[in-house]
C-alpha cells in the first residue's frame, strides 16, 4: 500500500533535539527513508515554538506534519513545549512523538497526560537507536494518515 | 524497551462493527510474535461499557491499546474517542483510529480529539497483515505505554 498523501509533497518533520550526535543519527535515518521528507532541526524549545509561529528566521517555515521532541532540552523543558503545542488550537492536531532518554514512568505518564501522541525511550546502543528511529519512519511516515494542514 | 510484563500478555480492544474486518484484524494480530488478548466489541456503547467494566464486562481487563473504527452504530467513534480522552484514567490508553474515510476533515477531527494516530483501513487481507503488523510492532514493542491501572 503506497500512501499518496499530502499530494505527493514531502512530509515536513520538526526535530527538537539538543544533542548533535543523536540529531545527526536521526537525520541520517530519515534521509534514507522510503518516504520523502524534510527534517527541520532546532535545538531548544523556544526555537521550536518560534518555528511553529513562523517568527524571525523561521518566517518561511512550513507547518510540520510531525514533531519529534526530546524532553530534556535547555531553557524550556520538552514537557513545557509539549503542553504549549497541545494547548494551542492551531498546533494541537500535529502528532508529537516524544523521543527521549528517560524511561521513568513519571515522565511517560506526564507526556501522555499532555496528549503526546506517543513516547519512545531512546536506546543507548547505537544500532538500537537507529532501529527505533526507523520504527518511527516505518510507522508514522508510511501507514499513518497525518492530519491535513 | 517498554515495560509490558511478559506474563500478563498484551490486551487489545478492537471496536469494529464489521464482522469481516474484525475477523481480518484478529487474524492479522494473532500472526505477530506477541502474546495478545484481543477483545472485540461492535459498537460505541459496548466499547464504553467494556472500558468502564460495567455489566457483562465487569471482569474485563484494561486494554494496552485500542483500535477504534470511526463509523459505529449506537455511539460513533468520535464520541468514544472524546469520552476516553476526557476520562482521567482511560485517556492514557493509546487509541489508533481505523478509518475507511479518505476525508481530511474526519482525520483532522480525530486528531483534534486527541487520537494518538489515524490509520487507513486496509483494503484486502495482505494489506491487513501489513498494517496490523506495523501497528503491533510500533505500539506494542517500540513505544512506551503508561502502565495500566
Amino acid at each position: 500500500m503506497s500512501p499518496l498523501f499530502h499530494g505527493g509533497r514531502p512530509i515536513e518533520i520538526l526535530l527538537v533535539e539538543d544533542n548533535i550526535d543523536e540529531a545527526e543519527m536521526t537525520l541520517d535515518v530519515l534521509r534514507d527513508g522510503r518516504i520523502r521528507n524534510h527534517v527541520h532541526w532546532v535545538e531548544d524549545g523556544e526555537d521550536a515554538l518560534e518555528f511553529l509561529r513562523r517568527h524571525g528566521r523561521h518566517c518561511a517555515a512550513p507547518r510540520p506534519d510531525l514533531i519529534l521532541l526530546d524532553l530534556r532540552l535547555p531553557r524550556m523543558s520538552g514537557q513545557e513545549v509539549l503542553a504549549e503545542i497541545k494547548e494551542n488550537p492551531a498546533w494541537r492536531r500535529i502528532p508529537v512523538v516524544i523521543m527521549t532518554a528517560s524511561d521513568d514512568e513519571k515522565d511517560i505518564l506526564a507526556a501522555y497526560d499532555k496528549h503526546a501522541n506517543c513516547y519512545i525511550t531512546k536506546p543507548v546502543d547505537f544500532d538500537k537507536f537507529m532501529e527505533a528511529v526507523r520504527s518511527i519512519e516505518d510507522f508514522w511516515l508510511t501507514i499513518v494518515r497525518l492530519p491535513a494542514a | 524497551m517498554p515495560h509490558s510484563s511478559p506474563d500478563r500478555g498484551v490486551e487489545v480492544l478492537l471496536v469494529e462493527d464489521s464482522r469481516d474486518d474484525a475477523d481480518l484484524m484478529v487474524a492479522a494480530l494473532s500472526e505477530g510474535e506477541l502474546r495478545l488478548y484481543v477483545s472485540v466489541v461492535q459498537d460505541g456503547e459496548e466499547a464504553m461499557s467494556y472500558l468502564r467494566r460495567q455489566g457483562p464486562y465487569a471482569a474485563s481487563r484494561r486494554p494496552d491499546l485500542i483500535l477504534l473504527d470511526l463509523h459505529l452504530p449506537r455511539k460513533n467513534g468520535y464520541e468514544v474517542l472524546a469520552e476516553v480522552k476526557a476520562d482521567d484514567d482511560l485517556r492514557r490508553i493509546p487509541v489508533v483510529i481505523m478509518t475507511s474515510s479518505d476525508n481530511d476533515r474526519a482525520i483532522n477531527a480525530a486528531y483534534d480529539l486527541h487520537a494518538n494516530c489515524c490509520v487507513c483501513k486496509p483494503a484486502n487481507q495482505d494489506e491487513f497483515r501489513e498494517v496490523v503488523g506495523k501497528i503491533e510492532r510500533f505500539w506494542l514493542t517500540f513505544a512506551q505505554r503508561p502502565r495500566g491501572a
